[in-house]
């Protein structure tokens, strides 16, 4: 096998055994980058010096007997974690000549933990989209189907790891915008408890919503990238205030026992049918494993979408206030006044659909609709938080699809707000409730991958990793590869 | 027609902690241009804000001092608007659960009475950044050192019914943060400026007027003047048939003048949110009751302890308690005066703060300390000198760091108290003073006392004013 | 007391017209091109029609959720961190002069 089909484990015993170095591994990747890149657009700056440097460190500390399960290791950064002295354009021609003076909490802790960075990938602009057609720099696609989306805001990401472009990525999602493209390009990915990894450092989309995670092949590999990812911020006040657990522990768990509940919004019409078989089957797998299935109701989930676009522009709309074209990012061309430098500066800056949920959100948050739209929205939210802690009690994991279909075509649908927002409605609630959620790939339909999603009780991103685990040790859905990527 | 002033403020109140609201960097003033100004001030993207733990403090500590109530949950709120001295494009500030509720505190109007004002609430916030007009080629420079500065905004009930009142109520609240030692009481700096709401009414009617908001007042001088102006501009355009705008105006002191600002036309909406960064504040009354065990005594306490116990009377205790330093060096000085308040508040009063009023200075600069002003007094007390003699002494302490009795020795004006040596100078005067003497005698009973100065004064004169006065009159009585 | 101006009324909820459209452009200091307009009017009802569902949810007594989280806020120890490196900070502003940012002039 090439060693863009090894996991983790298999990567990291080939440095530990001195089968290949991580200068080595490195240059492997450079070069399907620089290979394969073209296809599917994922990277929007490769960073080969940096990444090579890094790896004769990572091998020096190797040789010294000092490494850690990622030292060495290949990852590719969503261009949304600020990096220093790198370019972090967060889809944006607002931040297009953006080279961040600081380093994000995540990126300096995977730095620490001895992973290589490749470089920053594709997103759609400021994580506002589920396509990654809304980037400045045109579109990641799908390696399954490149007319497809590969899903997004962190498209890239699934898309690099699909095409075996790095072995790990760091996502992050606001409603969906890890698992959506995992789910896409036939990856696994987990979205932990909001505030288990630091959003410091991490361009902000909707600040109650954000969450980082990290984006693989496995579940095991999530696990051990979490790790990294994962624990306190001094820096961060919505920061988890307690130490992550090791996230590899309860892998090997039997599930015997496990109940698993099946909410009956995940099942609606709204499911593509035959979606909805491979998503039986999964749980059929998972019921073999010992498992049990429940039906739960999730009654005000139905209202996710309607929820999560009101509060992620509102909140949006003021955290994109200070892209104002004074202290660093977009700066129109002689500005006559200074209204004249915010109103060109931000409209020449910002992509459609970001002026778009701009605009919603200042509408929601203005003075004669607050309450009807943000307070009732909040209200919502709660019902929703609630609904999924009662579920909770009747099961210990929750499943169902990631999304309602598979990727779609390019353009497909980028004239149409609603129909896409739409397509986020598995995946929304978890980042409302803020629930640990992941999605792993358990098969196909008409040629693209299928996402299963699973949800657990807040903190228990172990059990998730568990229930994932043991479903990809039955069966071999995360080891395909996209035709045309093999070599 | 009769008008009645409505006057409400907004007192903008730096606390004087050493990092910002939000963030690590330091709050000391003066620095070069955005060198105390790191990621999160500068809002960069992806930075977060981590709430101040002494700000919190300083804040229940000023809740406490006004009697206000202290909210067990507050939270912070985005007010967002465009400017370029605001990095984020929002103000983090507390509109929803402000930390301090409901208040008061008393002030003493012309006439003697006390009035009880309200404060409606203080919440917490971030201060903004700077603007330099004409940076460069016409361009204005922003310098973001000052933003993120923890302030309190401490609003009043529309209690005040004058610019007098409104500047009574001003200083009370001066005076209260700077006992508290959680304001550095700069005015120049800016460390502590206010917001006037100004409307008239017709007097009796029940409704209020329009108002105005005249912005960023940062002195007591101005505050009178501001509103005494929108007051007279309001009445003149009330009288004249014309309408109040509700507006934002700016006081400009070099021509006394309101104007109205035109950067704040545009009806603003500030869409407040719960700011999603930041988590709810909760409190708890342990929390709250160690804060109040560690309160100073406050501007009102130490007024009546004056009255009561140093025996001053309102008005000197009034002065004097009005900053927290100055009655500091008023009680070092009857400390070092062996316990002598009267003569120790006349003297501070009228010589020390009358030297520094006059050049608009503060009691830190004072001329003479403490030690050397007490050491005069107790000079005073036993006798050693005349009040006219201390003057000099006080003169000639302003270019030294001596002390009286160094003072006293070295020019010889002790005062002459051997009855011996005045009467040898009463005798002298009389002698050389035969037609007066004449006529003092042959004057009537009631003119006497007055004709009597004009020997004190002759041999005060003699004695280059060190003869006893007391002494001085009793023998004259006599031989005369 | 705190008063907020009402720029739009809560009847006309459902749906938005284009002056409503740009005033809420200017309050988010976005700069609309005017062919654009109809058709972004168009988009944003959509939207705020589907957000309008929200109204038939019955939230009698619920406390509106701010955050997932129900934990509070930490607070920090009032200590200054001076490591500030300015000329690293503005190598990406696109105008500053003397450690200051330059914007057109600024009118009070």
């Amino acid at each position: 096998m090439s060693l863009h089909q090894l996991s983790l484990a298999q990567l990291t015993q080939g440095l530990a055994s001195k089968q290949f170095s991580s200068q080595e591994l490195t240059e492997h990747y450079l070069a399907r980058i620089q290979r394969h890149d073209d296809k599917i657009n994922s990277f929007i700056t490769v960073t080969p010096e940096l990444a090579l440097a890094q790896a004769k460190a990572a091998d020096e500390q190797i040789a010294s007997g000092q490494a850690s399960a990622l030292t060495g290791i290949p990852i590719a950064h969503k261009d949304i974690f600020c990096t220093d002295g790198v370019k972090t354009s967060c889809g944006s021609k607002m931040l297009d000549n953006f080279i961040a003076p600081y380093e994000s909490t995540v990126t300096q802790q995977c730095q620490q933990a001895g992973l290589v960075a490749l470089g920053k990938v594709n997103m759609d602009e400021f994580a506002m989209g589920s396509s990654n057609e809304s980037s400045f720099y045109g579109p990641a696609k799908n390696p399954w189907n490149l007319e497809h989306v590969p899903g997004g805001s962190s498209g890239g990401s699934a898309a690099a790891i699909a095409a075996g472009l790095a072995p790990l990525a760091t996502g992050t999602d606001t409603g969906g915008s890890i698992r959506q493209p995992a789910a896409f390009c036939g990856i696994s990915g987990i979205k932990p408890t909001y505030g288990r990894c630091s959003r410091f450092g991490m361009i902000a989309f909707a600040s109650s919503l954000d969450q980082a995670g990290p984006m693989a092949r496995s579940a095991e590999d999530l696990a051990l990238l979490l790790n990294a990812m994962s624990g306190f911020d001094e820096k961060d006040s919505t920061s988890l205030n307690e130490p992550a657990p090791d996230f590899t522990a309860q892998l090997n768990q039997s599930l015997k026992g496990l109940r698993i509940g099946l909410p009956k919004p995940f099942f609606d019409e709204r499911l593509n049918p035959t979606m909805g078989d491979v998503i039986a089957k999964a749980k059929d797998e998972l019921e073999k494993l010992g498992a049990t299935c429940v039906e739960v109701d999730l009654p005000h989930v139905r209202l996710s979408v309607q929820c999560y676009y009101i509060i992620a522009p509102a909140e949006a709309s003021s955290n994109l206030s200070r892209f104002d074209g004074v202290r660093y990012g977009y700066r129109c061309d002689n500005p006559y006044d200074l209204q004249d430098l915010y109103f060109r500066s931000r409209s020449e800056g910002f992509g459609d659909e970001v002026k778009r949920r701009i605009l919603i959100g200042t509408y929601a948050l203005s003075a004669g609709f607050f309450d009807a739209y943000y307070v009732q929205a909040q209200k919502v939210r709660q019902l929703i938080r609630q609904d999924y802690l009662a579920a909770f009690e009747q099961c210990d994991i929750i499943l169902g699809p990631t999304t309602p279909e598979p990727a779609y075509k390019l353009g497909e649908k980028s004239g149409d707000p609603v129909s896409m927002y739409l397509g986020d409605i598995y995946t929304l609630s978890a980042n409302l409730a803020g629930l640990p959620a992941a999605s792993i790939p358990c098969g196909f339909t008409e040629g693209l991958p299928v996402g299963l999603q699973l949800i657990a009780p807040y903190k228990q991103e172990a059990k998730l990793l568990n229930v994932a685990h043991q479903y990809q040790s039955v069966t071999d859905w995360h080891q395909q590869v996209a035709p045309g990527f093999e070599e | 027609m009769n008008w009645e002033t409505v006057i409400g403020l907004e007192i903008h109140a730096q606390l004087k902690t050493e990092s910002k609201i939000f963030s690590a960097s330091s709050t000391a003033y003066g620095a070069e241009p955005n060198t105390q100004a790191n990621e999160v001030d500068l809002a960069l993207p992806g930075v977060l804000p981590v709430l101040n733990k002494t700000a919190l403090e300083y804040a229940v500590r000023f809740g406490l001092a006004i009697d206000a109530e202290i909210h067990h949950f507050s939270a912070f709120d985005r007010k967002n608007y465009f400017y370029p001295d605001l990095p984020k494009g929002y103000q983090t500030s507390q509109l929803f659960h402000p930390t301090v509720g409901k208040g008061h505190i008393d002030i003493e109007l012309e006439n003697g009475e006390t009035k009880r004002i309200g404060v409606t609430r203080a919440h917490l916030e971030e201060d903004a950044g700077k603007s330099v007009h004409d940076a460069y080629q016409g361009m204005s420079g922003i310098d973001l050192n000052r933003a993120g500065t923890p302030l309190i905004e401490i609003v009043s009930e529309p209690d005040l019914r004058s610019p007098a009142e409104a500047v009574a109520y001003l200083r009370k609240i001066y005076a209260i943060v700077r006992y508290l030692d959680i304001n550095d009481g700069n005015l120049q700096e800016g460390s502590f400026r206010c917001d006037i709401n100004v409307s008239i009414r017709p007097q009796g009617q029940e409704a209020f007027g329009t108002r105005t908001e005249i912005k960023n007042v940062n002195s007591f001088r101005f505050v009178e003047k501001a509103a005494e102006y929108e007051i007279e501009r309001q009445i003149d355009v009330l009288e004249s048939g014309g309408k109040i705008t509700q507006e934002t105006r700016l006081y400009d002191s070099d021509k006394n003048v309101t104007r109205s600002m035109r950067s704040k036309e545009e009806a603003n909406d500030y869409r407040y949110f719960p700011c999603p960064d930041l988590l709810p504040i909760i409190i708890d009354d342990n929390y709250i009751e160690s804060i109040r065990a560690q309160l100073p005594e406050l501007p009102d306490q130490r007024k009546m302890r004056f009255v009561e116990e140093l025996g001053l009377s309102t008005y000197d205790a009034d002065i004097l308690t009005s900053e927290r330093e100055l009655a500091n060096f008023f009680e070092d000085v009857v400390k070092a005066a062996d316990g002598e308040t009267k003569l120790s508040a006349n003297w501070v009063i009228t010589e020390v703060l009358g030297l520094l009023n006059k050049e608009d200075k503060s009691i830190a600069d004072s001329p003479v300390t403490t030690q050397q002003l007490g050491s005069m007094i107790k000079r005073i007390k036993d006798n050693t000198i005349s009040s006219k003699i201390a003057k000099q002494v006080f003169n000639a302490m302003l270019d030294s760091e001596d002390n009286a009795d160094t003072i006293i020795e070295r020019e010889g004006l002790k005062q002459v108290t051997d009855s011996g040596a005045i009467e040898a100078l009463v005798d002298e005067v009389i002698a050389n003073n035969p037609q007066q003497v004449e006529n003092y005698r042959n004057a009537d009973e009631s003119k006497r006392p007055k004709m009597l100065g004009f020997f004190v004064g002759q041999i005060m004169k003699a004695s280059k004013g060190k003869a006893n006065p007391q002494q001085v009159n009793e023998l004259l009585l006599k031989k005369l | 007391m705190v008063m907020l101006p009402v720029l739009f009324n809560a009847k006309n909820a459902m749906s938005i017209d284009s002056n409503e459209l740009k005033q809420i452009a200017t309050l988010a200091r976005l700069g609309l091109d005017e062919a654009s307009i109809p058709q972004l009017t168009e988009r944003m009802n959509e939207i705020l029609a589907m957000a309008d569902q929200l109204q038939d949810v019955d939230v009698s007594d619920i406390q509106p959720m701010a955050h997932p989280l129900e934990f509070t806020q930490r607070l920090r120890e009032d200590q200054v961190n001076a490591a500030i490196d300015r000329e690293k900070l503005q190598t990406t502003a696109q105008a500053t002069h003397e450690g200051l940012y330059l914007v057109p002039k600024v009118i009070d």
